[in-house]
């Protein structure tokens, strides 16, 4: 597994994509703390970013190199190397590549302009964290997409719609519903709700850290209670790392009954 | 015509005679507590309490007398009830400490309590661990100022007022500190008062409160970490201008509350990280201008029976929705303010945008009926009907805009950094 994991890695690494992702985190960075010094803003901004971008990107690049590498793939398959580990190895490979560019990429702008001095390292370290969170999540359940479906087209359309489904679809449901139930009490519901989004989940997650703890009132109290606490940390946490082993999980399933 | 001459300066003479008196008290003196110097005293006379600890209660004073303490003079009430009780006109205390008022659910006692007074000055006093601090009530023409006021209760009900005014006239309040207290300034049926660079931080409930109080002022005071940190209720003539409310930060905070007020003008204000900025309802014929809100939840927050204010020459810079309303946009107006959110340009290069910028945002008009939505703040979704609505507003009153925003911020010196 190792291996492979080397190999795609180094793929990727090679491959131009990598780089211009990385070089457009760095840009980023820099140009966000050049515009407005204030480190704690920046934060948010980026936050903006992440959320929405990471999930694209990686839902992008996971779709884009199996249907690339799949005659690769299937040389390697006639080759006497347990399936589950050639694509737990090209799964690695993506979202450590992707991993890497986006923290590498934000990283060394804040660090040359001083976070360590800053009080707003931990709320960096996290934003870092999901967007890692993100990208492994997005590589896998694309993946996942790529391997249920032959068509190459089909596969990349699946994926977007999953995304814009995740990133943009579900909170227009989250929010008519909130609308139409509002005279329920919603407060756990809505808890709930966001435990089936990842996105929704590390957008939360950052934003009680930064600016609307106080602002959600006495509506977002389970919230802040729930997410405040480090037990509330420690579960959507959780949440997230199943969010990243049910999809892979379901992967080896799948791969053991196809037939390529 | 001439005995009356005569009688004049015989009062000057009783009067010289009288305020020459000084009593020393001191644990060695031959007077050793506060209570005996008073008994002794006569109209005019000055008490001089030398360094030690006094512990006594109730302490009447019912003649015009000064009372200084020296360094370290401390006046311990051992939590049993009020200490300074004052019940006559032209007083003046200064340089105490008084420590540990009683505590009562149903007796307002307080370090220095003034009943039917006029003309006295407190000042340079430090109270600590009090239940009220300085009560007064039915005084005219007093000056509070230099003091330290400060408690450590934990709820409102077991805590008092730092400083508290019960029906007053042309009082000053100036250069107190306040902190750990119920309300830190408490003002009911004042008229014609001022209150100035006065710190108030940590209280339970509000930093300053009026209630039915006119023609009052207060300015260059700093309102930090409060419940909330000023509230104005039921006044009238209210001036309001270089305080700084900041970090009143919680689930029911504002910087401001402005509670069915009249003809109040509120000017050049800094409000920062306040989850409320102001939140304004039942106010009318309101000035708002050359304020600055800074990164609060919401900037303003409007929730009806409010007409004919002007918001002027304000900036919002970086708060998280700029403006909450509930009701239609009555006459009130919105012109050349700043917003840091504005995307429009300005082509004739005048300063001011050439087109209109809406404050309310479509998402701010979903939390104000579903206060839970707020939880897809910064959401895609949400920055995605925002846009729309902007572009053609549906839901939000479409008359409600600012049709001068300012290109750049109004004010420019306003030191908005943190010093803490």
């Amino acid at each position: 597994m190792l291996k492979i994991l080397k190999y795609s890695f180094y793929d990727l690494m090679r491959s131009r994509w990598s780089y211009v992702y990385f070089l457009f985190y760095l840009l980023l960075g820099f140009v966000l703390l050049f515009l407005n010094n204030d480190v704690d803003k920046a934060v948010i901004t980026l936050m903006n970013i992440i959320i929405v971008l990471t999930p694209l990107i990686g839902t992008i690049f996971g779709v884009m190199y199996y249907y690339n590498s799949k005659e690769f793939t299937e040389l390697l398959l006639a080759q006497p190397i347990n399936r589950s580990k050639i694509f737990m190895g090209q799964y690695l490979g993506i979202s450590i590549s992707l991993t890497l560019s986006l923290v590498l990429g934000l990283g060394i702008p804040f660090v040359l302009y001083g976070l360590f001095k800053s009080a707003a390292i931990f709320n960096f370290s996290l934003l870092l964290v999901v967007g890692a969170f993100l990208n492994f999540i997005f590589v896998a359940l694309s993946y996942n997409i790529a391997l249920s479906t032959e068509n190459k087209i089909k596969g990349f359309g699946y994926a977007i719609l999953m995304w814009l489904f995740l990133a943009v679809i579900y909170d227009g449901i989250f929010l008519i519903s909130l609308v139409v139930f509002n005279s329920y009490p919603l407060d756990k519901f809505s808890l709930a709700a966001t435990m089936f989004n990842p996105i929704d989940l590390s957008r939360i997650l950052i934003l009680l850290k930064l600016d609307i703890s106080a602002l959600l009132g006495y509506t977002g109290a389970v919230f802040r209670k729930f997410f405040g606490t480090n037990f509330g940390m420690l579960i959507s946490m959780g949440v997230l790392v199943l969010w990243v082993v049910l999809p892979v999980f379901r992967m080896n399933l799948k791969l053991r009954k196809k037939d390529f | 015509m001439k005995y009356k001459i005569w009688l004049f300066f015989f009062f000057i003479f009783i009067a010289f005679a009288v305020s020459a008196k000084q009593i020393v008290v001191c644990q060695s003196c031959e007077v050793k507590t506060i209570k005996e110097a008073i008994k002794m005293a006569k109209e005019g006379d000055e008490i001089l309490i030398k360094k030690g600890v006094y512990k006594e209660q109730d302490i009447v004073i019912d003649k015009p007398i000064s009372l200084i303490g020296e360094k370290d003079v401390v006046i311990d009430g051992n939590n049993v009830g009020g200490i300074l009780i004052i019940q006559t006109n032209n007083f003046k205390i200064k340089g105490l400490k008084i420590i540990n008022v009683g505590l009562s659910y149903t007796i307002e006692y307080a370090a220095i309590k003034v009943i039917k007074a006029n003309d006295f000055i407190i000042e340079d006093c430090v109270m600590e661990n009090v239940f009220f601090g300085i009560l007064i009530e039915k005084s005219k023409r007093g000056i509070i100022r230099n003091n330290k006021i400060s408690s450590n209760r934990k709820n409102e009900a077991s805590s008092g007022n730092g400083i508290h005014i019960w029906s007053g006239e042309e009082i000053e309040v100036y250069k107190n500190e306040m902190f750990g207290l119920r309300d830190g300034i408490y003002f009911e049926f004042v008229k014609n008062s001022i209150v100035h660079n006065n710190l108030s931080y940590n209280n339970i409930r509000y930093g300053l409160h009026f209630m039915f109080s006119n023609n009052n002022m207060y300015h260059h005071n700093e309102f930090r970490n409060n419940g909330a940190g000023v509230a104005v209720m039921f006044s009238k003539f209210t001036v309001m201008h270089h305080n700084k409310f900041r970090l009143n930060w919680g689930s029911a905070s504002y910087g401001l509350l402005l509670k069915e007020i009249y003809d109040a003008e509120i000017h050049d204000n800094l409000f920062e990280q306040n989850t409320i900025g102001i939140n304004a309802e039942g106010s009318t014929r309101i000035n708002y201008k050359n304020n600055t809100f800074l990164r609060n939840g919401w900037a303003i927050k409007i929730s009806g029976a409010c007409y004919s204010n002007i918001f002027m020459n304000n900036d919002f810079m970086s708060n998280s929705l700029d403006l909450a309303y509930n009701s239609n946009i009555n006459d009130n107006k919105f012109d050349n303010n700043y917003w840091s959110e504005y995307t429009g340009y300005d082509l004739d290069k005048n300063g001011i945008g050439d087109v209109p910028y809406r404050p309310v945002k479509l998402f701010s008009y979903i939390v104000n009926k579903t206060p839970e939505a707020l939880i897809l703040l910064r959401s895609l979704f949400v920055d995605i009907i925002n846009f729309s609505e902007k572009v053609s507003p549906v839901f939000t009153p479409d008359d409600l805009m600012d049709n001068h925003p300012l290109m750049k911020r109004a004010i420019t010196n306003f030191d908005t950094q943190r010093n803490d």
